[in-house]
């Protein structure tokens, strides 16, 4: 493996200015008949059905996706414009982010055809929400460890075990779970999980709510008690599952939510230093702007590559760690810098309330999707150092 | 750009770096010998002057072409003024002023250093850390509105040299008569001279940091520690990702300020927003790449004999040239808060 790093210069092309134009215009839209506070950060992690049905009838949900299947056969940068403008609106799309990111593109590839054809227009419209069956109280950053078991029975699988962290799956249509089929081998520790489709509302499922220290009800756990997944919903190869991480990951990596997740701390910071700040301020805000620039300019560059068809694993992985330690740091970055403004700023009361928020969700940010110490790992296994 | 034919600048000046500009052979050596072979290779290839249109002399290549050169320069440490006679030449040429042969450097090298033209069309000021001042013959300048050739050898050049042993002195300009001199056009000012500067060490700076990469990943995977390659322990693999991380900001960053100015008609908010932010990361990438690579090499990285530092010390010297990255911070800060909040998001989204 060479070390070369490679990041395209990609700029989004026209039709993406068009669309970001009519996307904005119907946040404006919807912020004003009161479907949700663009000041209120939690909103982004919340859901709200009718607004996701709204989105999907505009066509911007599955936009990348085959027509027969509801999708638009649009660009991965549009989809990327659409992201953007949502997460930084601070808009609830919970509901069907998941499905749009990484659910409808893995059932397009593994689903048999009549499940396709069931499934897929209905993310598209905004109606489902799927959620990711990965980790299990023992397994966490190590994937394989997963015992959760699907035995073989007459016309499917009978599943047994439990699930944990599963994000959405109070709300949840369907998951996307990785279950054990068969024991791993000596030669290969990752061998016997199967990715499996499953319909929640299929007796013998439980969902337990896990309160995080925000206070919120964000994740579950999931518990399965001889719950019967049907044959056709295997999805990809039994025993075999490992094989199928491949491009998704970078897709799942490098978006734009992997660095905006704490943004609007920055955005209500300059709206409290004004239009003239001190020298101190003006220089943190000046540095903060030129690393989240870089930083939007490497997640464009990745997905402008995909689009084109190259595989930028290691390029995905490192915008994943620069953008997460960044948006992690960004609520102390705001609070040193607003630290001697005077007290009565306008917007105090807004700043207040969204660096308390943003600094308790922080811990967070470097371990969803993947811990900091793994995609180190992923990205030195890129530079050819294991 | 695609195919390799479009490269072709670039790869040119990477074969007579690879022969005359070796970073071991030169730190091997004792004498100063290699410049002038090297600058007359460079000479020769028309590389120098690349960014002036041949009927002043030079060999019109494009600006994209010029920037890749300074990321071949910089992969290569580059101990030469090459750059500043890149600029130098395309300062000259927004005025029509033909550019001479041999080296060149550019003053002022500092947002606040002031050059003013007099009333009998001398020259005064002083402008300090002008890079290679000693080793240019001819000083392309900027006063106010003015545009002006001068030979180096009428103005007074300080001693100075920055980390990497590169001269780096004070020009006196005392009343110096300018063997020519041309108005710049509408609107260009000292402003347009520090985002060229800026962006050409943004890029060698990443161009710096893509060396160090393959240098420290290439000395984990052979030296040896409790009989393992040094590579293989996590908390190095660590490291030298964390590295890749801030190539990769540097690289972005000052890549993206080339292709925008290569694609700009004028020096706009868009232009001040590439290479402010590329100055910034590139300087902040060039700490941290540097006591990361430095961590990797143990004390063998830190002797006068290994090429570790032709890179490092190079790389943060830069940092210094056209406007530190907190001069460029405060400056980038104070015209976001300008803009205002609304406004902020929609000028990231734009680029
Ligand atoms: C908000 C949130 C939402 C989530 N949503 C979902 C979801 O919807 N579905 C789902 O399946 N999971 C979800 N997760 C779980 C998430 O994927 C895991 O938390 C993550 O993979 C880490 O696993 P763990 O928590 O068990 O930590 P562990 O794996 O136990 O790790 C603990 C610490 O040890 C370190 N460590 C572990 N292994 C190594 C190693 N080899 N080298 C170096 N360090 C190591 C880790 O980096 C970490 O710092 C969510 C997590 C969070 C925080």
């Amino acid at each position: 493996m060479s070390t070369t790093l490679r990041f395209d210069q990609i700029r989004l092309p026209p039709e993406c200015e068009t669309l970001r134009a009519e996307v904005r215009a119907f946040l404006a839209e919807e912020i004003a008949k009161g479907t949700f506070d663009p000041h209120r950060p939690g909103n982004g992690d919340s859901h709200n059905r009718a607004f996701s049905k709204r989105i999907g009838a505009n066509g911007w949900i599955g936009m990348t996706w085959p027509k027969q299947y509801g999708g638009q056969e649009r660009s991965f940068l549009e989809r990327y414009v659409v992201t953007e403008e949502f997460r930084v609106a601070n808009a609830p799309v919970r509901l069907h982010f998941v499905a749009d990111r990484q659910s409808g593109p893995i059932l397009l590839k593994y689903a048999p055809e009549h499940i396709k054809q069931d499934i897929l227009p209905r993310i598209c419209r905004g109606e489902l929400c799927f959620v990711i069956g990965m980790s299990e109280p023992g397994s966490g950053s190590d994937l394989f460890a997963a015992r959760t078991k699907a035995t073989k029975v007459d016309g499917g699988w009978k599943i047994n075990g439990s699930k944990i962290w599963t994000s959405n799956a109070h709300i949840a249509d369907y998951m996307l779970g990785l279950f054990r089929t068969s024991p791993p081998t000596k030669e290969n520790r990752r061998h016997g999980l199967t990715q499996f489709l499953v319909d929640m509302k299929t007796p013998g499922i439980t969902v337990n709510p896990i309160i995080q220290m925000t206070g919120q009800h964000d994740f579950n756990e999931v518990v399965f008690d001889d719950a019967f997944i049907p044959d056709d919903h295997v999805m990809g190869e039994i025993d075999g599952a490992w094989k199928q991480a491949t491009s998704e990951l970078a897709y799942e990596r490098s978006g734009p939510e992997r660095f905006l997740e704490t943004f609007y701390v920055m955005l209500e910071m300059v709206r409290a230093l004004g239009p003239d700040p001190d020298l101190r301020s003006a220089e943190g805000l000046g540095r903060l702007v030129a690393q989240l620039h870089t930083l939007r300019r490497m997640s464009v560059s990745v997905a402008g590559m995909l689009q084109a068809g190259k595989e930028p694993v290691v390029e995905a992985s490192i915008v994943k760690d620069v953008g997460t330690i960044w948006e992690q740091k960004l609520p102390g970055r705001v609070r040193e810098l607003t630290a001697f403004l005077e007290p009565e700023i306008s917007n105090r009361a807004t700043l207040e309330e969204q660096l308390a928020f943003a600094t308790m969700i922080a811990p967070k940010l470097t371990i969803q999707g993947g811990t900091t110490e793994i995609l180190r790992g992923i990205i030195a296994r890129g530079l050819g150092l294991r | 750009m695609a195919g390799g034919s479009d490269h072709i600048v670039a790869e040119t000046a990477a074969r007579i770096f690879a022969d005359l500009a070796d970073p071991q052979t030169i730190n091997r050596t004792q004498d100063d010998a290699w410049k002038a072979r090297l600058w007359s290779a460079l000479a020769d290839a028309g590389l120098p002057l690349a960014w002036v249109p041949e009927e002043l002399g030079g060999s019109g290549a494009s600006l994209a072409e010029g920037f890749e050169i300074l990321g071949v320069a910089g992969r290569y440490a580059l101990a030469a003024p090459l750059a500043e006679t890149l600029i130098a030449g395309w300062l000259l040429a927004r005025a029509g002023i033909e550019a001479p042969a041999g080296a060149m450097t550019v003053a002022p090298a500092q947002p606040r250093d002031r050059i003013t033209l007099d009333k009998d069309g001398t020259l005064s000021g002083r402008a300090s850390g002008v890079p290679f001042a000693r080793e240019a013959q001819h000083i392309a300048m900027l006063a106010g509105s003015t545009i002006a050739l001068v030979a180096a050898k009428d103005c007074r050049v300080s001693d100075g040299k920055n980390l990497a042993g590169d001269a780096a002195g004070t020009v006196t300009f005392n009343r110096v008569k300018p063997i020519r001199s041309a108005s710049a056009p509408a609107g260009f000012d000292q402003a347009a001279l520090m985002l060229m500067g800026a962006t050409a060490r943004s890029i060698e700076a990443a161009g710096a940091l893509e060396t160090i990469l393959s240098l420290s990943v290439a000395y984990a995977n052979e030296r040896v520690a409790f009989e393992r390659k040094i590579g293989k322990f996590q908390a190095v693999q660590q490291n030298l990702a964390r590295l890749a991380g801030e190539t990769a900001a540097a690289l972005t960053a000052a890549g993206s300020a080339a292709d925008t100015i290569a694609q700009a008609d004028e020096f706009d908010e868009a232009v001040f927003l590439e290479v402010a932010s590329a100055k910034i990361r590139s300087a902040e990438a060039a700490a941290e790449g540097s006591a990361i690579a430095h961590q990797v090499f143990g004390a063998i990285g830190f002797t006068n004999e290994h090429v570790l530092h032709r890179f490092t010390l190079r790389m943060l010297s830069w940092r210094d040239d056209f406007g530190n990255e907190s001069w460029w911070a405060a400056e980038l800060g104070r015209r976001v808060a300008k803009r205002g909040a609304d406004e902020f998001w929609p000028l990231i989204a734009s680029r």
